[in-house]
């Protein structure tokens, strides 16, 4: 036993010196329970979509730095907005070996179908990032900033401008809510698609006005130069300063709060594991997504997406999500998206 | 042609046989489709070059386009979705024991459709991929009822018949979640129902199930069984294709607009597979057994499948389920999607695109040089091959979602698909709406959404105007027709 577990650490630390400091810090005693068999990494949500990249990522990560002494399967359970997912993880209580990628349909799934399932049927892990929302519009369109934008939607008829997003009393639908808080009264016409990568090339045809796409959905358009970045839904601006474009970093991006539009919100990317495990089950997957982050592929996806980099364990994430769920209530409800029964 | 030299490194040149060969074993087993292998060997190539990874998993791709096609000619069953229209005459084929004319017609279209869709991505890929972003709502629903209109009248049977199926399919296809106003439909609180039915498992009990049932009614023999074996097969089909070039023309340009709008490779291959039964002066012979009713959607599908990958280059949205497998690939190996690629990554893009006609070329030479073996499986006599085949079915079935609840569904199919066949009613339409009603219903409710419930989004602009009229008139046909039959008619021959 000892022999192997020096093995797997030595070649461990060869694959990545980066981790030495990590490894270190860790206490032998920490590691006292490991998987016995393969642990699925269900994913609720299709193939190609920001969650499935990112669970499809760790799992390269963890293949090419041997990070596990079992391998990881990656399973999309997308059916019913997700509802499919983490219902078969409410199924399987006391099962470390099934760890599961969160989006906000953690949230607006039960809210807004009644499908009967709570983030409190599952253990939380670990917050691995936020992921954030920009609001778009076409390059060739006359609106340079956020307030333009706004003011042309009040000054509009009503639901004449069209907003694009994925998916139904979803985030992106959430967002656009939010936003006809701001409007005067106009609303905007939403028009759901399938996937983001969908709705960021609706908006490059023409098809629809605006979105809040991802980063990592629209920035190959943004890079192009089809699309124009008005405002980010953050609290402040990206930290991240590299040229995106020949002249804008993600940073430069004003948040929309600063452009006199008042709206955040951002998107939970986080892992949760089954109801009833052990905290030395919780906390190998703590570690294992610890050094996964200390990886430099993980620091280039981070920064490709722009995402918020906020790492969260034990009870602070478990009082985020707690305090997300409320808000995600309050925001549906507002709307009118929450399940009739 | 710097991407040639890239490719003809004796390592990818390995990696694309590989690929090819698990590709074309990935696509013979049904429910382990091509997104799913390329899955579960996408973590196996981070180590690699990205240009190699790419080699590799688009070979599988190519691979499972070409094995889709081998168990729909011998077994009825489709391997693959854009697999299901080859069912219709290439399994008749090989009950009257020309498998291996069949087995050859399919791999050498595919090989067709898919070289014509390189060219294309070769020569045009900008000027496409601007095509490609014409493409609204209205649009994809036009493409979509198009599809439904050029499949009308395939029933044998009566038009009532061919409603009632397809309506059936429609109503199957409209469970599980409502992507437009966001709720649960038909889904009665089963957990198992929140997918919705799931085509291919509806497709491996109709198909593959079905067919047993049958064979098993009709005393245990398996029609296949004498098929011959003759060597010179592939030269003696060879011959006969060029007689069907208009069937290629036809089918190469459906199947690059479908890979490119992005519709997809299954609605090409019933769309040529209805436009070619519509067209043909053998039309009426289609569904027993006519060489060109399987070359019709095997050249669609594969030119679809290819051009597929145009707008996951250049766009970053995937045409099909695995091209959405391989864009996550390619932000993994570090590589964005975009307008941007082609100038940015050169090596990587020529690269893919050489070895997208090395990979067709070496594909299919391999899987002609199998088809006598192919062929010969038929001559297993069917009380060992069927249990054989139900077993696979199952596994199949069960491979798609990791669910016991999918077998059982795929048995139910099977019954269903039996009843049919009984009371005559055809299978194909109700196959297509399931395949397509969802899109279909999502791209209608959309366009609503965007003209605020005017159906003249349908005619606002010259290109989705074309289509529609276009679906209109296969639509009506029958009816113009007879009109024209009945103006004609009272003149003295």
């Amino acid at each position: 036993m000892i022999g192997h577990a020096s093995k797997s650490l030595k070649v461990v630390g060869f694959a990545a010196g980066v981790l030495a400091g990590a490894l270190l810090a860790t206490p032998a005693m920490a590691q006292a329970w490991q998987p016995t068999k393969a642990v699925t990494f269900v994913i609720p949500a299709g193939t190609g979509g920001g969650a499935d990249q990112m669970a499809r990522f760790v799992q390269g990560v963890v293949t090419k730095h041997n990070l596990m002494n079992q391998p990881m399967v990656v399973i999309n359970k997308a059916g019913g907005a997700g509802a499919e997912g983490f219902l078969d993880m409410k199924a399987s209580p006391r099962d470390p070996h099934k760890i599961i990628i969160t989006l906000s349909n953690l949230f607006t799934t039960p809210l807004a179908t009644g499908s009967p399932f709570n983030w409190k049927d599952l253990t939380p892990v670990a917050m691995l990032a936020l992921d954030q929302f920009v609001l778009w519009v076409n390059a060739e369109a006359p609106y340079k900033t956020a307030a333009e934008y706004i003011n042309a939607v009040k000054a509009g008829n009503d639901r004449q401008f069209k907003m694009g997003g994925t998916g139904s009393k979803q985030e992106d639908q959430i967002i656009t809510a939010a936003l006809e808080r701001l409007t005067g009264g106009k609303k905007f016409t939403y028009v759901p698609f399938a996937g983001g990568g969908a709705v960021a090339v609706q908006l490059v045809g023409k098809h629809v006005d605006s979105t809040v796409n991802n980063p990592l959905e629209a920035v190959a358009q943004w890079r192009a130069g089809a699309l124009r970045p008005l405002c980010i839904f953050d609290t402040q601006r990206s930290t991240y300063k590299d040229k995106v474009t020949t002249d804008m970093a993600w940073s430069d991006i004003p948040t929309c709060k600063e452009s006199g539009v008042n709206t955040d919100y951002q998107m939970l990317r986080g892992v949760f594991t089954t109801q009833g495990v052990t905290p030395a089950q919780v906390n190998y997957y703590v570690e294992l997504f610890k050094k996964v982050m200390a990886t430099p592929d993980w620091k280039d996806f981070m920064e490709k997406g722009a995402f918020n980099q906020t790492f969260m364990t034990g009870d602070q994430y478990k009082n985020w999500v707690a305090a997300n769920e409320t808000l995600h209530r309050d925001l549906m409800k507002e709307a009118g998206f929450l399940a009739t029964n | 042609m710097n991407g040639f030299y890239v490719v003809f490194s004796p390592f990818n040149f390995m990696l694309m046989v590989v690929g090819i060969l698990l590709g074309v074993i990935i696509g013979v087993l049904p429910g382990l489709g091509g997104a799913n292998g390329v899955a579960i060997l996408l973590p196996l190539t981070f180590s690699m070059s990205p240009t190699s990874a790419i080699i590799m998993l688009s070979c599988i791709y190519w691979g499972a386009l070409f094995g889709g096609a081998i168990t729909s000619i011998l077994f009825n069953i489709p391997g693959e979705p854009w697999s299901v229209a080859t069912t219709f005459d290439g399994h008749p084929m090989a009950q009257k024991g020309k498998a291996d004319e069949a087995l050859t017609g399919a791999f050498t279209s595919s090989f067709v459709g898919a070289i014509v869709a390189v060219i294309m991505i070769t020569f045009l890929a900008p000027l496409v991929a601007k095509f490609a972003l014409k493409f609204g709502p209205a649009e994809f629903f036009a493409v979509q009822f198009l599809t439904f209109a050029s499949f009308i009248g395939m029933g044998k049977g009566s038009a009532f018949k061919t409603l009632a199926s397809m309506s059936l399919g429609f109503a199957l296809a409209s469970v599980g979640l409502d992507t437009v106003t966001g709720q649960l439909r038909m889904t009665f609180g089963i957990t198992e129902l929140l997918t919705g039915f799931k085509f291919l498992t509806a497709v491996i009990g109709l198909f593959g199930i079905g067919e047993i049932l049958a064979s098993m009614e009709s005393g245990l023999a398996f029609s296949g069984a004498h098929a011959k074996l003759r060597l010179n097969a592939v030269l003696e089909t060879w011959k006969k294709m060029p007689a069907y070039y208009v069937t290629f023309i036809r089918s190469c340009i459906v199947g690059c607009w479908m890979g490119v709008t992005p519709g997809g490779a299954t609605p090409a291959s019933f769309m040529s597979y209805g436009l070619a039964k519509r067209f043909s002066k053998n039309g009426d012979r289609f569904g027993k057994g006519e060489l060109e009713g399987v070359i019709a959607p095997e050249t669609a599908a594969h030119a679809a499948g290819t051009s597929a990958l145009l707008p996951m280059l250049t766009l970053g949205i995937p045409g099909s389920p695995t091209a959405a497998v391989l864009l996550g690939g390619l932000l993994i190996w570090g590589l964005q999607p975009g307008p941007l690629l082609f100038i940015e990554q050169p090596d990587f893009v020529w690269g893919l695109i050489a070895s997208m006609y090395l990979g067709n070329l070496v594909g299919l030479v391999i899987v002609l040089t199998c088809v006598p073996l192919f062929a010969a499986i038929l001559r297993v006599p069917f009380s060992i091959i069927a249990p054989i085949i139900m077993v696979i079915c199952a596994v199949g079935a069960y491979t798609i979602n990791n669910a016991m609840f999918d077998v059982w569904m795929m048995v139910g199919f099977g019954v269903i698909a039996y009843a049919f066949n009984k009371l005559s009613y055809p299978l194909p339409p109700f196959v297509l709406a399931l395949v397509l009603g969802d899109m279909a219903e999502s791209s209608f409710r959309q366009a609503m959404l965007l003209s605020q419930g005017s159906v003249t989004i349908f005619w606002s602009n010259g290109l989705v105007g074309f289509i529609m009229t276009l679906g209109l008139v296969l639509l009506l046909w029958p009816m113009i027709s007879w009109v024209l039959d009945k103006v004609r008619a009272p003149k003295p021959a």
